[in-house]
């Protein structure tokens, strides 16, 4: 209960962070719905749909990304990761509220790209180079979850691609789970 | 409470501490001097768990939770009242009867009338309140201050003076100052680093 309790209150922060300083959601929001503007003009009336759902994925994606670059920006700019690190509770919970906050902001569009994405971010932001550094790390782990994605939308059997992208979600979910408390000391 | 042997500390080729060896009683109060880059934070990060030594062993007897670590940064969120953060931490360290201690403190750091604003908007000596708000939340056993009375005033100087006497003979205390002579009258040891 007390691990679910600093969950929450991590959760909440990010949450109240963002509805504060309102510097992401309104830039994803803004990427996503230009994208899907740009891609709807692109393709050709004849496209097919699994051309249209792979472009609404890579959109996806690409947005989960502009946000995840952002997701550690007030732990790295005013230092409070060390803060949060310090406290008592388990350091996997940081990992575990800030997850859920980015899942919200994806508007629950997938839990692998906020798992993974928000372990790679952590580790990013150490690096002077993080805005190269976390979209060579997220793309390539990145694609199961587009090929089940796309596969779950347009396949006439969705199970086997919707039983994938289940699988890489609790797969990467345990390791990042189990791994974050490496990645936030030095 | 702390013990270090031949504590060696490296970011790649750069040697940033060298040899320290150092005790400290569950009473005691180290005071840490040294020039710019002689290693005094990384020590102190070391000692917080915030970093792992490259070489030499360190024990430290106090759970992550009795620890009070005061860095350079504040480490409070900006966008935060001075409330919030410190509800958010008494949260996390799970401090009993969290509403009152917060208040308690932020009326003797004299932030109380700016417990509603936002942190970001602190002047450096409100921020630097606030972060000893922070620190002393949660009744540390161990206290590691970085530059404590980096951007106080008089006023809020003579208070951390008044914290650190009623404190030092029931905790621990590791600080690194560059103003030893302020601290001089509560320390039981000194270690000079190169």
């Amino acid at each position: 209960m007390t691990y679910l309790a600093d969950v929450g209150a991590l959760a909440r922060k990010d949450l109240l962070l963002e509805l504060r300083a309102r510097d992401t959601l309104p830039a994803m929001l803004l990427f996503v719905v230009s994208t899907l503007v740009v891609f709807h003009f692109v393709l050709p009336a004849e496209a097919t749909d699994l051309a249209a759902t792979g472009l609404l994925w890579v959109a996806l994606l690409f947005t989960a990304l502009l946000g995840l670059s952002r997701s550690f920006a007030a732990e790295r700019e005013q230092g409070v990761i060390d803060g949060l690190v310090l406290a008592p509770s388990d350091r996997s919970a940081i990992w575990l509220g800030k997850t859920l906050s980015i899942l919200a902001f994806l508007g629950l569009a997938d839990l692998g790209i906020a798992a993974v994405g928000t372990l790679l971010a952590a580790m990013a932001t150490a690096s002077r180079a993080r805005e190269l550094l976390l979209p060579l790390l997220f793309l390539p782990l990145a694609i199961p979850i587009v090929v089940g994605g796309v596969g779950a939308s347009v396949s006439g059997e969705p199970g086997r691609y919707l039983g994938l992208l289940g699988l890489y979600d609790v797969l990467f979910a345990i390791i990042c789970w189990a791994s974050f408390e490496y990645v936030v000391t030095e | 409470m702390i013990r270090a042997r031949s504590l060696e500390k490296r970011y790649g080729d750069k040697r940033i501490l060298r040899g320290v060896t150092l005790d400290v009683a569950a009473d005691g109060f180290l005071l840490v001097t040294g020039p710019n880059g002689s290693g005094k934070t990384t020590l102190l990060r070391l000692i917080a768990g915030l970093a792992a030594p490259s070489r030499g062993q360190l024990d430290v007897s106090v759970a992550r939770g009795r620890i009070g670590y005061l860095g350079h940064e504040p480490l409070v969120y900006r966008e935060l009242t001075a409330l919030e953060n410190l509800d958010l931490y008494g949260r996390l360290y799970r401090v009993q009867e969290r509403r009152e201690r917060t208040g308690m403190l932020l009326e003797r750091f004299g932030l109380w009338d700016a417990r509603h604003a936002r942190a970001g908007s602190f002047s450096r000596g409100m921020m630097q309140r606030l972060a000893l708000c922070r620190v002393l939340l949660h009744e540390p056993r161990l206290l590691l201050l970085d530059e404590p009375y980096s951007g106080l005033d008089t006023e809020g100087v003579q208070l951390l003076d008044r914290e650190l006497a009623e404190r030092a003979p029931g905790a621990a205390f590791v600080v690194a100052t560059h103003e030893p002579e302020r601290l001089e009258q509560f320390a039981s040891a000194r270690l000079a680093l190169a």
